[in-house]
């Protein structure tokens, strides 16, 4: 049927096990075949747990074949499995992933009391006024005065920042990172960026050319790729 | 076709009653017809700026549940003949005046007359809606305190999402030895966050008090500060361009001497 040609080959790497899965054979000769290589290759019980790389190849699986094929390799053998690997990914999954990595320029002003979201980076032109509230999943970009609230990396990512042409604002999120204004008034700084500082882990805000060189990779499409 | 304009706020004591009695008294002063609209359902108070109070018979309400024509609730100014005032009620249910109700008499309104000066209550609920429903311009009244322009803030954001003009502003209230020692803001801060056309500015002066008290707007004296203000408010909503007035106290020649010097300092 399928002649010689292996629907799994097995390669050990550094990083454990590499499980390289056929993409033309149908999904239950794939189960099959996995069935039979795993009852195969017993291994002791006091062995160490090895990680697996899944390599699908150009093969799409579903929420509950992946499921399945999960739950089948680790109840086998003592494998972990560390990354499921497809070269193909759905529409749907495309749209959104292009959307977590474009950036959306917004005019307007956003005032005390409204919320602007966007997916990906934020470029506002116009003012964050005290009392409004701008977030986004990657970097925040506002071309007006920030004075209100601004989250960045809202999903979690803490490589973004939030940079303003003149910063006074009530908080700035980065991630789960929170930090507020101080409670005596200050005059703000212009043409700064807000940014997790890795040591003293909380945000800090230092001068924009300061920032770039910190994350270099601040404006490249594939961070932003990376991040979706 | 008259133009319908709300008066409104956000926040309450910012002084849109006051404004709204007196731009109409300004309006009607320059020969125009107008007719106030006090939508301050339970807590009138327009009436008795105007010093009309004793005159109310029907109200807003007993128009819209039909217990008088329109015609018969608007009273008619004691000063001029043509300033009516559309009171609001006091004892009825707040809950009868409905947008739609407030646009159907917006709309007989305004063949009528020149101007609708819609008084807005306070806050940004049911009242508000009411209010904003028929009007087709907003004039959005603050003080120079943050409270007041945070609330002034959020009312804009809110006007935008009306069917109507760029609401404009006016800036009420100034004590301008305050705004000196930095205790109040700027006219032009307030311009700048609030990032919509300064329609003016009034000065905090005693004599608006006086006058709300004798029931007599403002306007109506020749020279106080405040009714210059407002008197050059209403030039402007009719279109002619009007310099902002200066807020400086008349000061002798020494004192101005001595600013000079510690400016160039």
């Amino acid at each position: 049927m399928i002649g010689n040609k292996q629907i799994i080959t097995i390669k050990g790497t550094r990083e454990g096990l590499s499980l390289h899965m056929d993409d033309a054979c149908s999904f239950e000769e794939l189960l099959e075949e996995l069935e039979a290589k795993l009852a195969a290759n017993r291994i002791d019980s006091a062995d160490q747990i090895v990680g697996v790389h899944i390599q699908l190849g150009n093969r799409y699986l579903e929420k509950e074949q992946e499921e399945l094929l999960r739950r089948m390799i680790t109840s086998k053998q003592r494998l972990r499995i560390e990354s499921v690997h497809s070269e193909v990914i759905t529409k749907q999954a495309a749209i959104e992933w292009k959307e977590e990595a474009e950036v959306k320029a917004v005019s307007r002003v956003v005032r005390s009391g409204q919320v602007l979201e966007v997916k990906g980076d934020l470029l506002l032109l116009g003012d964050v006024n005290p009392g409004g509230c701008v977030t986004a999943t990657g970097n925040i970009f506002v071309m007006g005065n920030l004075l209100g609230i601004a989250h960045a990396g809202k999903d979690g990512d803490t490589d973004a920042v939030i940079a303003a042409s003149y910063m006074n604002p009530t908080q700035l999120r980065i991630a789960g990172y929170i930090s507020r204004a101080p409670d005596h008034e200050t005059d703000g700084v212009y043409m700064e960026c807000g940014h997790i500082d890795d040591e003293q882990q909380k945000i800090i805000i230092d001068r924009l050319q300061a920032v770039v060189r910190k994350r270099p990779g601040i404006s490249s499409f594939e961070r932003r790729m990376l991040n979706g | 076709m008259g133009e319908a304009i709300v008066i409104t706020s956000g926040k309450g004591g910012v002084g849109k009653t006051t404004t709204s009695a007196n731009l109409g008294t300004a309006l009607a002063l320059m020969e125009k017809k107008v007719c106030l609209i006090d939508t301050d359902i339970g807590l009138r108070n327009l009436d008795v700026v105007m010093g009309l109070e004793n005159r109310i018979i029907y109200d807003i309400i007993d128009v819209i549940i039909g217990r008088c024509a329109l015609k018969q609730a608007l009273i008619k100014d004691k000063r001029f003949d043509h300033l009516y005032l559309l009171p609001a009620a006091q004892t009825s249910d707040k809950s009868d005046l409905t947008t739609e109700g407030m646009e159907k008499i917006v709309a007989e309104l305004k063949p009528e007359f020149d101007y609708i000066i819609i008084d807005c209550p306070a806050g940004i609920e049911q009242g508000y809606k009411n209010a904003v429903a028929g009007a087709d311009k907003a004039i959005v009244v603050t003080t120079p305190e943050k409270p007041s322009v945070r609330d002034a803030d959020r009312i804009i954001g809110l006007l935008e999402q009306e069917d109507i003009e760029p609401p404009k502003l006016i800036v009420n209230r100034i004590r301008n030895h305050m705004v000196e020692d930095g205790d109040m803001l700027e006219v032009d801060e307030i311009v700048q966050v609030l990032s919509i056309d300064l329609l003016g500015i009034v000065a905090d002066d005693e004599q608006v008090i006086k006058a709300s008290n004798h029931g007599e707007p403002v306007a109506f004296q020749p020279n106080t500060k405040a009714s210059i203000a407002y008197r050059n408010i209403a030039r402007r909503i009719l279109g002619e361009s009007v310099p902002l007035m200066s807020f400086e106290d008349e000061k002798g020649m020494f004192s101005r001497l001595k600013k000079f010097f510690t400016k160039s300092k």
